[in-house]
């Protein structure tokens, strides 16, 4: 128990986050509090892929002043790369959604997601 | 150029995208810019289903000459990013492009009286590009990021008219329904890389095996692709996202939900059949998702004062037919002889509603952000009586009408006849649903063509006249297409619909190129 | 080369039926044609009665849009208040449907049923 839990530690933070952000996208009032909860969805799948990228003996792929027993261990990239795809395009898509929160305060008056919501039925 | 085009179709409208924005008040300009690249764009994707649907699969690497190229290390997987292009790609590509091209010209008019055009038309061309990036890729996470793309223009282009309220707040809704489930498709994707170490489709598809990781994987990626289409109980954002965005963007924002439902079946075909115990069961719910959304659409359909939200709700209706059709083809997808019988057919008759369904509903569209054009309302209680100032728009929207409604001899007729055959032989009740739901279509677009075009003519609009001719032109080539489609149906099935089936349907060919250890 | 559509169990040809909607058209055509000797243009006939009423402005009489399938809505009337219940408009119902569809989903095919 001792062992599985330490090694499994990323994910179950994965789950809590994905938990807690879906707990507030779910059931907070405020429309920033709700951008900030696909946020947090968002961290946690990031860091789903880092966790899942990890190679027990494994070193990183840098041939400078690598050490002499990295030769035949060096890890493919890929996880880190989806990672810092999948960041750039959270920090466009949130950027468009608090461009887009603006307005709705500018018109509406109010950011209560109870009260923004003239287009229903 | 011919070897290349699976990278040239989507690097042609983003460099059309990241040029607009140099025309900076020249809105005149920029129009045909925009015009001229969606209209290359056609051309080529006609060549690439020519040369699809002649040769095969086609398969192309960025960043090597051949897909098999093994590293000097021995490490024979594929590891570099490959678009493989089969008959069912090139048919949505094609549609991508017609459409994108469709509204282009109809936007030369429409969004005149509107500022910032420039940014239009280059969040335009990079829709488009997603668009043709989603349907032409091989591997997963790149699926994922022209998604995001798709998601990202489209969301924009909904909050385009930003002095009402309501365009803000139906980008955001559309935005983070988008995000959420991109976000979800790429946990899915996380799930596949950390099992087995690649990203490639094909590869995938070959070693996916039935454990409960996997099934996870394929529960998320249905439940997201079935929300980013509009599927019922998740289609709430559609009648938002469809109403405020501006009519020329209804055609491309139509085929990216469509491009979702064709991820869907990527998903469900390509790497789940051969491993899912019990395929009925995957079949089914796809059934059932598909009358359920047929029926709540169109009733609620039916209820709605706004004319553009009234057809959003039959454009929900409508994909429960496509989802219907290819559900009654997946769940008898491992029984050879219910799939010669009526499998095969009931899924031509989903996919060739596909492209109908395209086509009249932008038709369908744009004849509304015609009527906006001309009385500045959307609301049905204050029209009346235009039948006589608009004849073309009537006519228009006489055609798209019976389309939908499947009246012959309309292309909707020909795809609704497959349907409704198929299904009953799976199970009668389906098609009673497809029937009902056909039947309130018609009367929901006859209260529509009652209110806004029938009757006297009012005084309020005693000096409107027709909308201008860029906007008559996309609406004729659309009702033209409709009609065309109509009249010779088993063309369009033998030379477009039937491949794309049987690339679905013959799921091992999409791993055989011969790469893969 | 066939201009027919071949279902599992039937078949459907459009351009013969555009022929012979064309066919009877032309016929209903020259009855219509041949005319009603007692009806007379631009006189009292045409005009609308009503008892002798005058008859109102043209905006007034004009069926509005939201009242024309009154009866049909008023019949489902059980139905629609449960729909327009769901159809909120609020963004969280929207996730927490999503969040709902795709476990009973997942549940399904992982094999609980």
């Amino acid at each position: 128990m001792n062992g599985s839990l330490f090694v499994n530690f990323p994910f179950i933070v994965v789950a809590l986050l994905l938990a807690l952000g879906f707990y507030t996208i779910g059931f907070k009032r405020n429309l920033i509090k709700v951008v900030i909860g696909v946020e947090i969805l968002e961290g946690a799948v990031n860091m789903f892929i880092v966790a899942l990228g990890y190679v027990k003996g494994g070193y990183a792929p840098i041939y400078t002043q690598a050490p002499q027993e990295a030769v035949g261990k060096m890890v493919l990239p890929t996880p880190q790369a989806l990672t810092l795809t999948s960041i750039v395009i959270g920090v466009a898509v949130t950027a468009l959604m608090l461009a887009f929160a603006v307005n709705i305060y500018r018109h509406y008056g109010t950011l209560d997601v109870t009260r923004v919501r003239r287009l229903r039925g | 150029m011919i070897e290349h085009l699976p990278a040239l179709m989507v690097a042609l409208p983003l460099f059309g995208a990241f040029i607009a924005p140099l025309f900076k008040k020249h809105y005149k300009g920029v129009s045909i810019w925009a015009i001229f690249i969606t209209g290359i764009s056609v051309v080529l994707s006609l060549l690439l289903t020519k040369e699809v649907v002649t040769n095969g699969i086609i398969m192309y690497v960025f960043g090597a000459d051949k897909p098999t190229l093994v590293l000097p290390s021995g490490y024979v997987v594929p590891i570099r990013i490959m678009f493989e292009v089969d008959a069912m790609g090139a048919f949505m590509a094609i549609s991508a492009t017609l459409m994108s091209f469709v509204g282009a010209i109809y936007s030369y008019s429409h969004v005149k009286k509107d500022t910032g055009l420039e940014k239009y038309y280059a969040l335009l061309m990079l829709l488009e590009a997603g668009i043709l990036g989603m349907v032409l890729t091989g591997d997963l996470f790149n699926l994922f990021v022209f998604l995001e793309i798709a998601g990202i223009a489209g969301s924009a282009l909904v909050g385009f008219r930003n002095y009402r309220g309501e365009a803000s707040e139906a980008g955001i809704k559309y935005l983070m329904v988008s995000s959420v489930a991109s976000l979800m498709v790429l946990f899915a994707v996380g799930i596949f890389y950390g099992q087995y170490g690649n990203l490639n489709l094909a590869y995938i598809a070959k070693n996916v095996s039935f454990n409960m990781v996997d099934m996870i994987a394929l529960g998320l990626l249905f439940a997201s692709f079935a929300m980013k289409c509009g599927a019922v109980p998740m289609h709430y954002w559609v009648p938002d996202a469809y109403t405020e965005v501006p009519a020329g963007i209804n055609p491309p924002l139509l085929v990216a939900t469509y491009a979702s439902l064709y991820a869907l079946f990527r998903v469900s075909f390509t790497l789940f059949a051969n491993v899912v115990i019990d395929l009925a069961r995957v079949g089914w719910i796809m059934s059932i998702l598909g009358v359920l959304t047929m029926f709540i659409g169109v009733t609620m359909a039916l209820i709605q004062k706004d004319v553009k939200r009234l057809m959003s709700y039959h454009a929900i209706s409508q994909t429960g037919y496509m989802l219907l059709g290819v559900g009654v083809g997946l769940t008898v997808l491992h029984d050879p002889s219910k799939l010669a019988e009526f499998g095969r057919d009931a899924m031509a008759g989903g996919v060739f509603h596909i492209i109908n369904h395209i086509i009249y509903k932008s038709l369908l569209l744009m004849t509304a952000g015609a009527l906006f054009y001309v009385t500045g309302t959307r609301n049905l209680n204050e029209m009346g009586g235009l039948a006589r100032k608009m004849p073309i728009t009537t006519i228009s929207f006489m055609i798209g009408a019976a389309a939908i409604s499947g009246l012959p001899p309309f292309n909707g007729f020909a795809s609704k006849f497959l349907i409704y055959e198929t299904s009953y032989r799976l199970n009668p009740l389906l098609t009673v649903f497809a029937m009902v739901t056909s039947v309130l279509t018609l009367a929901s677009f006859v209260k529509v063509f009652a209110s806004a075009f029938l009757g006297p003519p009012l005084e309020k609009f005693e000096n409107k006249r027709e909308v201008p001719k860029p906007m008559i032109v996309a609406m004729l080539i659309l009702a033209a297409l409709c009609i065309l489609f109509g009249l010779f149906p088993n063309v369009v099935l033998d030379k477009l619909v039937y491949p794309a089936v049987d690339a679905l349907i013959n799921f091992a060919q999409y791993h055989s190129w011969g790469g893969l250890a | 080369m066939s201009f027919t559509l071949t279902t599992p169990s039937g078949f459907w040809n459009p351009l013969f039926w555009v022929i012979f909607l064309a066919l009877f058209g032309l016929i209903a055509y020259l009855i219509y044609s041949r005319g009603n000797p007692s009806y007379k243009k631009e006189s009292d006939q045409v005009r609308p009665y009503l008892s002798g009423n005058i008859e109102p402005a043209k905006e007034k009489v004009q069926v509005k849009a939201g009242d024309i399938y009154w009866g049909f809505i008023e019949a489902l009337k059980g139905y629609y208040k449960i729909l327009e219940a769901i159809h909120t408009g609020d963004i969280r119902d929207y996730i927490l449907w999503y969040l709902g569809v795709g476990a009973i989903v997942t549940f399904i095919l992982i094999g609980g049923v």
